[in-house]
């Protein structure tokens, strides 16, 4: 309401706004980016960082939990690699073929590129962007504002990504995992874009994991970018284990084609303050979505996710279910959006939010929304908050289970529902595996 | 998916015309200058024989509605209001000195017999007896600007119980008025409410003594009679320690090309043990086919569950306004204090209805309530936002929510706007939402065992409210009954 208002510029304005002007000619990119970059950052100027003004940032208000702006992050050193090589060692049973960026740069050596299967073909972004490719463009119709701030910081300072093409028909066997590594001693801001273009009837499993430092406060800005043609399938799962005091802002920009099957899974453990927002369309007719997600939250952590999906086909069908554990003093915040076009005729969209708390300090708010402009669909949502149910426990503990370890039980079938929704077998049994060892950090 | 279509056709068939409450009242009234001042603040005051204290809460108001910026987050949409191209003092031209309710302008008289509103306590003068036990109904009229007449307070007076204009309550009761007034919705509350604070001309108050359950139902009707007026009424209900009070209220205005304002206000405390049940019915006059005209309706409404064990129940039925921007709330302060709201929201032609509550827990073992039943057709744009907060202390906050949403035809829009937040981690909130069309096969069902495509369609419609319209007083029930079959002429029998 009071976006118009020209408030005072904080530090991490004033901080950004300077990186900028130190660094537009540095960063890659043609003439067109540069463009491009210019138009995005003046959006970000005009409004600042989003705060809690804004309706889709009402309880993450950026400009009071990021504190400064940090100094892009360059090159990554000897030291950098080397703690690359070590990184995410919990996911390293899935078979993947790991696609390592450190300190938001593209990795080749880390990576592994050989035996590409056929119709996959894997570059960096920052190449793409000299010769002006169109690669930080992201239209998607009415669902994502124009002036998203998010996004548009991003676009003004994303140096490099990945960019992933799989060829119409292509299907690729081996899940491919974008490691996202940040190291180093002193703390900095990595800006990433990455794209996924997904040719008609080709299908994908696109692992994405973000991981840093303990005690380093760097801030992480990463996007991707999805265009999934007709009849094709993606399986996306976006694991955010960041530092824990950290700040990590991701968006995910999807398109989804006709009759396509479109599964989106993300996990959020770590990082002090974490924004993962999703704007999915389901621009084709007959699709089929499933977005999910878990949350696990503990000390003063702060995790927001935002989603919006808009059905703009007829014949849709989508189904969100979203999950938060809440302990100490930390607080969840799930937004929720389907919006349905006039076009979308019998859609199909259901959406359930639900969260438990452990602590008298945790705190979780949610606003599941529904905006409907077609008149035969089935939409729904739910959403709930509570504490774990004091029968259950009591009926465990009446059978020798101790107190903690019925709490753990309970919870890890809460989550588990989610979980277990995810196909790939590995995955699943790692992120059970990093449920379990949360819960045994729980005091 | 011919029966809906048929349904489709009947809907936009709906001739807005037939709004029946649509006629205009001639009768002589005085007018305040046209737009807003800090003198016409204080011309109202004066008008009113109120006390210094009051005029000073006025202009206090005036200026900070001065400093404030109008609301748009509402999924609303209008023209930008001239607010000095409003009349914000309207009164029927009295005789001096009213004497009694047989010195009321007949015209007045008339438009509320014909609203079939009984204002006169006929029978009763007449001695007539009535059967042990029917429900009796005290109404306060207010007409424009002033209240122009109100029943039975012999016999409400005999209970205890306060029932007058607002205006008059100011000049016989002020210290009781003053206590309240504002401690609910302050004047700086939002920019609709403060501008009431400045400008409300009347409007009713009631306040039941400890331990007294009010004896009949007491009930305002509202009407807009005049061109360009802004209505402007508050609305001041206080049940104290173990009291019990049911209160309606209705609305209508005259069919007109421009837009009119109406921004209300209405504050209700209950003190420990104490109930209020507040029902709306809401017809004023909501544009015709075109969108052209009818009521923007900006209300405030807010009750406080001050005292322990105290329950607040709102029920609305929506069907009139161009535009709905109306959030009636409980503050859930007292412990084991509840909440409940109870909506219809119908909207047609180009209406705009964004409607809702906000329950906010602030005690231990507070419960909320809320069925909210919106039915979108024609053009019409419909949405539900609401609030649920559990602070906090508010340990062993409860809250139930459903809101379902019902299309007819492809061009309205159903939203659903809910935010749910939770700082302590006894509170259970459950939350659900749908949106459909009226099921093939239920009509299907229906039609095969007899029932005219219409009947079934009212069938399902009065199904789908069934919830919210149990909760109102009997009278309304009917009242309401009738209403959304004319809101939705041509789909319900």
């Amino acid at each position: 309401m009071n976006a118009g208002i020209a408030a005072i510029k904080t530090e991490a304005e004033t901080g950004l706004a300077d990186t900028y002007a130190a660094a537009r000619q540095e960063l890659p990119g043609g003439p067109a980016v540069a463009a491009a970059r210019a138009e995005a950052f003046n959006i970000f100027a005009l409004g600042g960082l989003p705060h809690r003004r804004l309706e889709a940032w009402k309880y993450t208000d950026l400009r009071r939990l990021m504190k400064d702006a940090k100094p892009l992050a360059g090159a990554p050193d000897a030291a950098a690699l080397g703690a690359a090589r070590q990184a995410a060692q919990w996911l390293s049973e899935l078979g993947a073929r790991r696609i390592v960026v450190v300190n938001g740069t593209f990795v080749p050596a880390l990576s592994d590129l050989a035996d590409l299967d056929e119709g996959l073909t894997i570059r960096a972004l920052a190449q793409g962007l000299v010769t002006d490719e169109p690669l930080l463009s992201a239209d998607l119709g009415t669902l994502l504002p124009h002036n998203e701030p998010a996004l548009a910081l991003n676009t003004a300072f994303a140096g490099d990504g990945v960019v992933i093409e799989v060829a119409a028909g292509a299907e690729i066997k081996r899940p491919i995992h974008l490691l996202f590594v940040t190291a180093g001693e002193t703390a900095s801001a990595i800006f990433t874009r990455s794209v996924a273009v997904i040719g008609a009837g080709a299908s994908v499993s696109l692992i994405e994991s973000h991981e840093g430092p303990e005690g380093s406060d760097y801030q992480v800005n990463a996007a991707l970018q999805v265009q999934l043609g007709d009849d094709a399938r993606l399986d996306h799962v976006k694991i955010v284990r960041e530092g824990g005091a950290a700040l990590h802002v991701g968006t995910l920009l999807a398109d989804i084609g006709a009759r396509a099957r479109f599964n989106a899974f993300s996990f959020i453990v770590g990082g002090s303050v974490v924004r993962n927002q999703m704007f999915v369309r389901l621009a084709g007719a007959d699709t089929v979505a499933e977005i999910s997600g878990v949350s696990l939250l503990a000390g003063r952590q702060h995790a927001d996710t935002t989603l919006s999906i808009e059905h703009a086909a007829p014949g849709s069908q989508s189904r969100e279910t979203f999950k938060a554990v809440v302990d100490e003093a930390a607080r969840a915040v799930f937004q929720g959006k389907i919006a349905v076009r006039q076009q979308a005729q019998k859609t199909d969209a259901r959406m359930m939010s639900r969260a438990l708390l452990l602590s008298a300090e945790a705190e979780v708010f949610s606003k599941p929304e529904l905006e409907i402009f077609a008149d035969d669909v089935q939409c729904g949502h739910g959403a709930t908050t509570g504490t774990l149910d004091d029968q259950l426990k009591f009926y465990l503990m009446a059978r020798g289970i101790p107190a903690k370890e019925a709490e753990a039980l309970l919870i890890q079938a809460f989550v588990g529902e989610v979980i277990d929704t995810i196909t790939q077998e590995s995955l699943r049994d790692a992120l059970s595996a990093a449920t379990l060892a949360w819960l045994g950090e729980r005091g | 998916m011919a029966a809906v279509q048929e349904t489709v056709e009947q809907v936009r068939r709906i001739d807005v015309e037939q709004y029946k409450y649509g006629f205009v009242t001639d009768i002589e009234s005085e007018k305040a200058p046209k737009g807003l001042s800090e003198d016409i603040v204080r011309f109202i005051s004066a008008k009113k024989n109120e006390p210094a204290w009051m005029l000073d809460w006025r202009l206090d108001a005036y200026r900070r509605w001065l400093t404030m910026r109008e609301p748009e987050w509402a999924r609303v949409s209008y023209p930008k209001i001239d607010y000095q191209d409003l009349y914000y003092y309207s009164a029927p031209k009295k005789k001096p000195e009213l004497a009694s309710l047989d010195e009321v302008d007949p015209e007045i008289l008339k438009t509320y017999e014909k609203l079939g509103i009984p204002l006169r306590e006929q029978e009763l003068l007449a001695g007539v007896v009535r059967p042990e036990g029917e429900r009796r109904i005290a109404v306060d009229a207010v007409f424009d600007s002033v209240s122009v007449a109100t029943t039975f307070q012999k016999e409400l007076q005999e209970a205890g119980v306060i029932f007058m204009p607002i205006s008059e309550a100011l000049r016989e009761y002020p210290e009781l008025v003053r206590k309240y007034l504002g401690s609910v919705v302050p004047t700086s509350d939002n920019y609709f409410a403060t501008l009431n604070s400045a400008v409300f001309s009347d409007g009713s108050f009631v306040y039941v003594p400890p331990g007294v359950r009010c004896p009949m139902e007491l009930s305002t009707y509202f009407r807009i009679n005049e061109r360009n007026t802004g209505q402007f009424e508050r609305t001041l209900i206080i049940a104290d320690k173990g009291a019990y009070v049911s209160y309606l209220e209705g609305c209508t205005a005259p069919q007109r090309d421009e837009n009119q304002l109406h921004a209300a206000v209405v504050e209700l405390v209950a003190m420990d043990d104490a109930e209020i049940k507040y029902s709306t019915v809401q017809n004023w006059y909501p544009g015709n086919a075109e969108g052209v005209g009818g009521i923007y309706n900006f209300v405030t409404k807010r009750g406080d569950c001050r005292g322990d064990n105290s329950k607040i129940s709102w029920t609305q039925v929506e069907t009139g306004s161009a535009i709905t921007w109306k959030y009636p709330s409980c503050i859930l302060r007292g412990d084991n204090s509840s909440g409940e709201f109870y909506s219809i929201a119908i909207s047609n032609g180009h209406q705009q209805v964004d409607s809702g509550t906000k329950m906010i827990h602030l005690g231990k073992n507070t419960s909320s309530r809320i069925i909210s039943k919106g039915i979108a057709a024609g053009v019409s744009q419909n949405t539900y936002r609401g609030q649920v907060t559990a602070h906090r202390k508010a340990a062993g906050a409860r809250n139930f929510t459903a809101c379902d949403s019902l299309l007819i035809g492809d061009m309205c829009g159903a939203h659903t706007v809910p935010y749910i937040e939770a700082r302590n981690p006894t509170a259970v909130f459950e939350h659900e939402a749908t949106t459909s069309k009226i099921s093939e096969d239920v009509l299907f069902y229906c039609i095969q065992r007899g029932l005219s495509q219409e009947e079934a369609v009212g069938l399902v419609v009065n199904g789908f409210v069934k919830d919210v319209l149990q909760q109102l007083p009997m009278e309304f029930a009917v009242e309401a009954q009738k209403l959304i079959s004319i809101s939705l002429e041509g789909s319900v029998g």
